[in-house]
């Protein structure tokens, strides 16, 4: 089969989404990686079951996130073992954010159980909708709404965040950075 | 015309603040709390995004590719 260019352009495009979301699946970014590629021939492999028109990139979340789950899950205590190792795969943290809080919030998002981890990457920082979110986890739209609203809730919780003001006192300046991107 | 606000506006809003940190009750998540998840969640993400698409990602789909023409399909 020669790939379609288009094809072969709608898969490359989605491969940096891919990682990042793999990569909060896994904790590691060589392992992530695997998991991108495994999940790439996986989609060239059965290219004909997808519609075209349809989100190719949802498509490829899809296989992704099933392939983590049947083979990755079996590595249980591995995948758990997972606290640190997404700082290490970046080479700097974003300026904008302080460097505690950034920490932080990477440790809180490690300990949300991985139902709601995923939702809530899928809708908060994937961009899909949540309808797109529910097909590609198999489940109801009203179950990834409860997920994300349980891992936004526990996040703040385990941050001790009640309030924006809670982030730290240059917090205004960064919201006022931050409206005017 | 570069100021309408009310003169007793800004001060009603110092107090509003002064008051709701006051009290700081663990109620349900405010929109402020919310949208600073989001932009970490999305600094945390974009850093992997912004390495854009590793060479063996490509170099695989060039191999794939040219196994594929080869087979003359």
């Amino acid at each position: 089969m020669a790939m379609d260019e288009s094809v072969r352009k709608a898969i490359l495009g989605a491969v940096p989404s891919l990682r990042a979301f793999a990569i909060s699946l896994c904790g590691n970014v060589d392992r992530a990686d695997d998991l991108v590629q495994e999940t790439l021939l996986r989609a060239l492999a059965n290219i004909d079951s997808f519609q075209p028109g349809t989100n190719m990139s949802a498509w490829l979340f899809t296989i992704l996130r099933n392939h983590f789950r049947s083979e990755y899950r079996k590595r249980r205590r591995e995948v758990e073992d997972s606290d640190g190792h997404y700082a290490e795969t970046l080479k700097s943290q974003p300026e904008q954010y302080g460097q505690v809080e950034y920490r932080e919030f990477r440790e809180a998002l490690s300990q949300l159980p991985q139902d709601q981890r995923e939702a809530l990457i899928l809708v908060g920082a994937s961009g899909f909708s949540y309808e797109e979110a529910a097909n590609i986890c198999g489940c109801a739209v009203g179950t990834i709404k409860s997920r994300v609203n349980r891992a936004r809730t526990r996040l703040a919780e385990l941050m001790h965040v009640n309030s924006a003001e809670d982030f730290g006192p240059d917090e205004t300046v960064r919201a006022v950075l931050a409206s005017g991107e | 015309m570069n100021e309408r606000k009310p003169v007793g506006q800004e001060n009603a809003m110092e107090a509003a603040a002064t008051r709701k940190k006051a009290t700081n009750k663990p109620a349900k998540l405010g929109r402020d709390v919310q949208a600073r998840l989001g932009q970490q969640l999305r600094a945390m993400y974009d850093e992997v995004v912004n390495q854009g698409v590793p060479d063996r990602f490509n170099d695989l789909l060039d191999r794939l590719d040219n196994n594929g023409s080869k087979d003359g399909h």
